[in-house]
């Protein structure tokens, strides 16, 4: 361990205390608590991650010490250890990492999952599963805050997959549920299918770092000395990132049909994080994701695991910065996402289902505001991460609202809520607070962030993505409170909703703690604490963004109140006005039907069955075949075997009186 | 006698034992083989020990040599006008290969416990059958490394005729008959290597000085490598495995996918690979490009299958893919994927035959459509059937991902001999069994687990027993320990695997 | 005898016994082929094997008439067909209680065309 990184502090140096916690707990609950005493494993698991979330405090506390806020902030990497040697000089660590954004998600991964697991004591009390759920819980926050501190690609794409798979065990908690398990296998295995491109893309950038090592490696090492605690790596973000590398692989010696390397490497890395953050067209599984416990569905599906995609873009922006078409893809499937999103999220009746369309909608929010940044223009850099900040205390708020509702009235379907503002009034108050900051209304958090992005996309010279970005604001406002109108006011539109109540403690106090969170986030000067390159993030409010955004906002509440308050008769009639076109934003745009075809027709009809009969027949046929005529030989050959001993010394005296007669001859 | 003799004839001693036991002891016959089995495994930490102590100092040396170095060496001459010495010893990959053997036997053992027909015989024969196993992967002879091969492999004949399930007798042969079509060409490589090196002698330490002309590695290459390449499931010779494994009993399926398809790495690494190294440079391209269609068409057949053990026998062909594409990728990296994934590979698909065996006792089907909903019931082989899918389908913090990340690095990372565009390209397409293998995996255990249950008798079904918990935790602890801490593993391989490549 | 014979200059020299070995051989050898009964296959296995007994002692008293290892091997000879004829007429007996018959044409269990399970 070089010096300076040893002079660190100790809270710092001890980083990879954040994720050992939550994994240290989920050994201890899922092979101990869950057999024996289930019923404690809920407050372990839930008192595990608060620790977790205390270290990352002080972890946050000591850089911003190191590094105050306004002044470069370095990444460092306190700690690291050689986890797998692939060949002497291509090593994959384990290790920390700490930069701005890192230090962001541990803290918002931290705090929101010891919220959803507070929560969770009491939305999962008494189901049999109790135990398994924290087990799991635990895993995907370990998993998560691991991908989170990773300093290099591969230990990012080792923790994505583990992410991945405590996300399919959580969809599928209720695994007796067809549902569940359909959505469970969905998401893995589109996620699965996105990590084909990112995995190659490792494969890509490894092999490509690995050979311009022996050049680029030393002055990237000289550079960052005193700041590692280990010696530089080929898989290395710090080394991946510098521009002496990035140049070198977008040379175009190396360029592939006129595309240079870098962005070939570069979009195959984004379809891993298209995946994850479940952009188009990789978006199906998330909307089915919901059939998880709604506080998975807080936790994962909105406030943490989905940013994972955004979270790489940000963490390799350098280089997709310096190919400038991968980001230009990254901003273009972000912007249509978010349209795309906002409009089937009009349509959907399952309250989580229009949430989820709603996450979908803000992820790409983020990703094109990343899209319209550059490494000299880093605003839209800055506001993604302020979005992405504000977004998971919402949205997590949001959902575990809907999660009270729906613990109070058993059922998903907004039409049969109605009049729960009286009923649960703390809910009903948080849940507002939620709308008001998703749909950008000042002074909530999300009008901030979403005036950040905004701005960056109109300064970084994108007046389409702007004008698209307006039209999305005011798309959300309307969605959101569709919702909100349709469960919290007008009139009770089914028994159940008759007899709801307000929820426990343990589930409110969380509510009440996020939408606090909710409601202050936008007033962290957050431009001073996350940024990259020199220019500091935009500051202030910009009143030619904040006017033309606000206004968009209060059109989509207006016309939200206008439709839906009352009997809701008026929406019913423009639903059946837009005839067809409603229908098929409805069924969002058949792109499930869509991809069901191309699995079932095409690859298992049209390539498994063929090889699984190809292999029964031709091949095995072969082998087959081989065995028939040896026995059929055989069989010809047995008919000279009579069984007769007798018959057989004929043939042998015959045969040697021949050969002696063929010798005799031969001799003479 | 030495230690790694010992580690021979234990086994062997145990299947006397064995056979000294009147057949009506059922009880008794099974506590020798578990005893004899545990002994076994006690012995080869000792080794693994015993190995750890003398070569740690040598690995620094490793890394220029051209020569391997034997550990623990037993050396008697046998037949010595003919060359043939009885040499056993270890190396790191042997001591990697006996580690897994001991494992999955023991697992086995415990896993047939409830084997009621003929039980005395059955534990006989499988104790032979591994006698041969853990003498092929101890012995450095060539002639004593055949000899015990083909003591691995008939017995299996047997087990798989007598105490298997469905077409036995057909699939008992065809197994046979086509690894045996295998072991002639081994034969024919090896005589031939008698011969070629001018030497006479079987005796692999010294073989390996020998100077084999080119022409002479051109020829007898293929005919090694496709020999142990019918054993490894090397496309298209690896049709015996999905009948022969779907037959066998639970035991004999671990044991035959566990470690027996392993000799066919193992070989083709230690003989084909290290004494033939310009052949295998000439070869390469070839059994790179069959490997390939090995590791995808093994996964896309495995989709469509209805019976779990033809599922699992479809997902090994494509796992084993992996093993000869890291062998013919011929750089560490690839060398040390191929190794991890045999040991990888073993744990696993013993603990998926282990898991199906259970199943298929309790359920008294193997047909995936006609199961459902059987974690309810059973949880603890549902959990550990899971660990087993994700360990296949190569998710990180199991062995899997160990190894195939390092088989599509050195797939992608190419050699100095072969053109990198085509060694990437093959590398992309076997990438796509990630994505497959991970659709197989999930929609198969789905099936039989998730979901409503199917049929009300399965309502009644039990959880695993003490022995099936003790084997099957035993597989899964050695696939999370490995997956999570690969460094010891890595280092115990990649110092013998060192001189190997740099002989190419 | 043979001195008399040598005296009356009709001593028969070593191919006049070859002569009578290899007839005895074939004598034996057509039995082998042709009997039906077992009984007179074994009969027969008997005359070739004493004419490879004789043949010993000729070919010893014609080529190295100090010793008497041909002796001794037609010795053996005989003990192994005395050996021969004992367990040779067990199996018969054996058979015949399994199957009535020693007819050698109608033996022919062994020859199955089909590999039964």
């Amino acid at each position: 361990m070089s010096g300076a990184v040893a002079a660190l502090p100790f809270i710092l140096r001890n980083a990879w205390l954040v994720a050992a916690i939550p994994f240290v707990s989920f050994v201890f609950v899922g092979l101990v608590l869950r057999p024996k005493v289930p019923r404690i494993a809920g407050v372990v698991a839930t008192l595990s991650i608060f620790a977790a979330a205390g270290v990352a405090g002080g972890v946050a506390w000591e850089y911003y010490h190191l590094f105050p806020p306004g002044a470069l902030h370095p990444a460092i990497v306190p700690f690291a250890f050689e986890w797998l040697r692939f060949m002497p000089g291509l090593t994959v660590t384990m290790g920390v990492l700490l930069d701005p954004i890192s230090v962001l998600l541990l803290l918002v991964v931290t705090s929101v999952s010891a919220l959803v697991h507070l929560y969770s004591i009491g939305y999962m009390h008494g189901d049999p599963g109790f135990g398994r759920f924290f087990t799991f819980l635990n895993l995907f926050t370990f998993s998560m805050l691991g991908l989170v501190i990773a300093p290099n690609i591969l230990q990012i794409y080792v923790f994505w997959e583990l992410v991945g798979v405590s996300s399919f065990l959580l969809i599928g908690y209720y695994y007796e549920k067809p549902s569940a398990v359909a959505a469970s296998k969905k998401a893995f295995i589109v996620t699965r299918f996105a990590d084909l491109g990112f995995l190659i893309g490792v494969l890509i950038l490894g092999y490509n770092g690995y050979t311009a090592f022996g050049d680029v490696g030393p002055t990237v090492a000289r550079e960052v000395t005193g700041r590692i605690a280990t010696d530089l790596q080929p898989f290395d973000f710090l080394y991946l990132t510098h521009p002496d590398l990035l140049g070198r692989l977008a040379a175009p010696a190396l360029a592939v049909g006129g595309v240079s390397l870098l962005t070939i490497a570069m979009i195959l890395v984004f379809m891993g994080a298209a995946g994850k953050s479940a952009m188009f067209p990789l978006h199906i599984w998330l909307p089915d994701a919901m059939e998880g416990p709604t506080p998975v569905s807080a936790l994962i599906h909105a406030a943490t695991m989905v940013v994972a995609g955004v979270y790489l873009v940000a963490r390799l922006f350098p280089a997709f910065a310096f190919s400038g078409d991968a980001l230009t893809v990254v901003m273009c499937v972000g912007a249509f996402t978010s349209l795309f999103a906002a409009v089937i999220g009009c349509t959907q009746d399952d309250i989580k289902r229009v949430l989820a369309f709603s996450t979908l909608s803000q992820l790409g929010y983020m990703m094109f505001a990343l899209g319209v940044a550059a490494m000299d223009r880093p605003a839209g850099y800055t506001a993604s991460m302020f979005h992405l900040f504000t977004h998971a205390f919402f949205k997590a708020l949001l959902f575990l609202g809907a999660g009270a509702v729906i613990h109070a009235v058993h059922t998903n379907s907004i039409w049969e809520m109605g009049a729960l503002r009286r009923k649960m009034p703390i809910t009903h108050l948080t849940f507002l607070v939620a709308t008001l900051a998703i749909a950008g209304v000042w002074p909530l958090s999300g009008f901030f962030s979403k005036d950040e992005i905004l701005a960056a996309a109109l300064r970084g010279g994108h007046p389409v993505v702007f004008g698209l970005g307006l039209l999305v604001a005011a798309l959300t406002a309307f969605y959101m409170f569709r919702i909100y109108i349709v469960v919290f006011l007008g009139r009770a539109r089914h028994e159940h909703a008759e007899h709801a109540h307000e929820a426990p403690f343990v589930m409110w106090a969380p509510l009440a703690l996020l939408a606090l969170l909710s409601a202050v986030a936008g007033f962290v000067p957050f431009g001073s604490f996350v940024g990259i390159g020199a220019e500091a993030g935009h500051e202030g409010i910009d009143l030619a963004v904040a006017i033309p955004a606000s206004t968009a906002g209060v059109l989509g509440i207006g016309l939200a109140f206008l439709l839906y308050s009352g009997d809701g008769a008026r929406a019913t009639a423009g639903a059946n006005a837009l005839g067809g076109a409603y229908r098929v934003v409805k069924r969002k745009f058949y792109v499930d039907e869509l991809y069901l075809f191309v699995t079932h027709r095409i690859i298992f009809r049209h390539i498994s069955r063929p090889i699984a009969w190809f292999d029964r027949h031709a091949v095995d046929g072969m082998v087959n075949l081989s065995g028939w005529t040896t026995r059929r030989t055989g069989s010809l050959l047995g008919a000279l075997h009579g069984g007769r001993v007798q018959a057989y010394g004929v043939w042998l005296v015959g045969g040697t009186l021949f050969l002696l007669l063929v010798l005799w001859s031969a001799a003479f | 006698m030495g230690i790694v003799s010992w580690l021979i004839v234990i086994p062997f001693l145990t299947a006397l034992a064995v056979l000294m036991t009147p057949a009506r002891a059922s009880r008794v016959i099974r506590w020798i083989a578990a005893i004899g089995t545990g002994v076994e495994l006690v012995l080869t930490a000792t080794v693994t020990w015993l190995y750890w102590q003398q070569a740690a100092a040598d690995v620094a040396s490793m890394r220029t040599a051209a020569f391997f170095k034997l550990y623990l060496v037993e050396r008697v001459p046998w037949f010595e006008t003919l060359g043939i010495t009885y040499l056993v010893g270890v190396d790191g990959i042997s001591v990697a290969m006996v580690i897994l053997t001991s494992i999955i036997i023991f697992t086995g053992v415990l896993a047939s416990w409830n084997v009621v027909e003929r039980t005395k015989e059955f534990f006989c024969w499988l104790l032979v059958l591994v006698t041969g196993v853990f003498g092929v992967f101890l012995s450095f002879d060539l002639f004593l490394f055949f000899m015990f091969y083909e003591v691995a492999v008939l017995p299996m004949y047997l087990l798989i005729g007598i105490w298997g399930t469905g077409p036995k007798e057909y699939a008992a042969m065809k197994l046979t008959l086509m690894l045996l079509v295998g072991s002639a060409f081994v034969l024919v490589g090896m005589l031939a290597l008698y011969h070629g090196s001018g030497m006479h002698t079987f005796d692999l330490t010294k073989l390996d000085h020998a100077k084999f002309s080119t022409d002479f590695q051109f020829w007898v290459f293929p005919c090694i490598f496709v020999g142990f390449g019918v054993i490894g499931a090397l496309y298209p010779l690896h049709t015996w495995s999905p009948d022969g494994h779907s037959s066998a009993p639970t035991a004999v399926s671990m044991l035959h996918a566990g470690v027996l398809m392993k000799l066919g790495g193992y070989g083709a690494i230690r003989v084909a690979v290290y004494l033939l190294p310009d052949g295998a440079k000439w070869w390469a391209p070839i059994f790179l490009f069959l490997t390939t269609i090995n590791i995808v068409y093994g996964a896309f057949g495995a989709v469509m299958q209805k019976d779990l053990k033809y599922f699992t026998a479809y997902s090994s062909v494509s796992h084993c893919g992996f093993v000869l594409f890291g062998v013919s990728t011929l750089s560490l990296m690839g060398m040390k994927g191929a190794v991890t994934q045999m040991f990888s590979h073993g744990i696993m698909t013993g603990l998926f035959f282990g898991l199906i065996g259970m199943v298929y006792g309790r359920t008294h089907t193997r047909i995936i459509p006609e199961m459902g909903g059987l974690a309810k019931v059973m949880p603890w082989l549902a959990t550990t059937f899971y660990i087993a899918g994700l360990a296949s389908l190569g998710l990180p913090g199991l062995s899997g991902f160990v190894a195939e990340s390092q088989v599509f690095l050195a797939g992608f990372f190419g050699n100095p001999w072969h053109s990198l565009t085509y060694m990437q390209t093959l590398t992309v397409i076997a990438t796509m069994s990630i994505v497959v293998t991970a659709v197989y995996v999930l929609i198969g255990l789905a099936k039989v687990f998730q979901g409503p249950i199917k049929d009300p008798h399965f309502e009644h079904l039990t959880d695993a027993t003490w022995p099936e918990r003790i084997a099957t935790g035993m597989l899964v602890a050695t696939l999370v320990v490995v997956g999570l801490v690969p460094g010891p593993f890595i280092d115990l391989i990649e110092g013998s695997l060192m001189p190997l490549v740099n002989r190419l | 005898m043979p001195d008399i014979l040598a005296g009356l200059g009709l001593a028969p020299g070593i191919v006049h016994w070859m002569v009578l070995t290899a007839a005895l051989f074939a004598v034996g050898l057509y039995g082998i082929l042709t009997r039906r009964s077992a009984v007179g296959v074994l009969m027969a296995v008997e005359l070739l094997l004493n004419s490879a007994a004789l043949s010993f002692v000729v070919f010893n008293h014609f080529r190295m008439p100090a010793l008497v290892d041909g002796q001794v091997m037609a010795v053996f000879v005989i003990a192994v067909a005395a050996a021969e004829v004992v367990v040779g007429m067990a199996v018969f007996v054996a058979l015949y209680r399994v199957s009535h018959t020693v007819d050698l044409n109608r033996l022919d269990r062994l020859k199955n065309d089909e590999v039964k399970p």
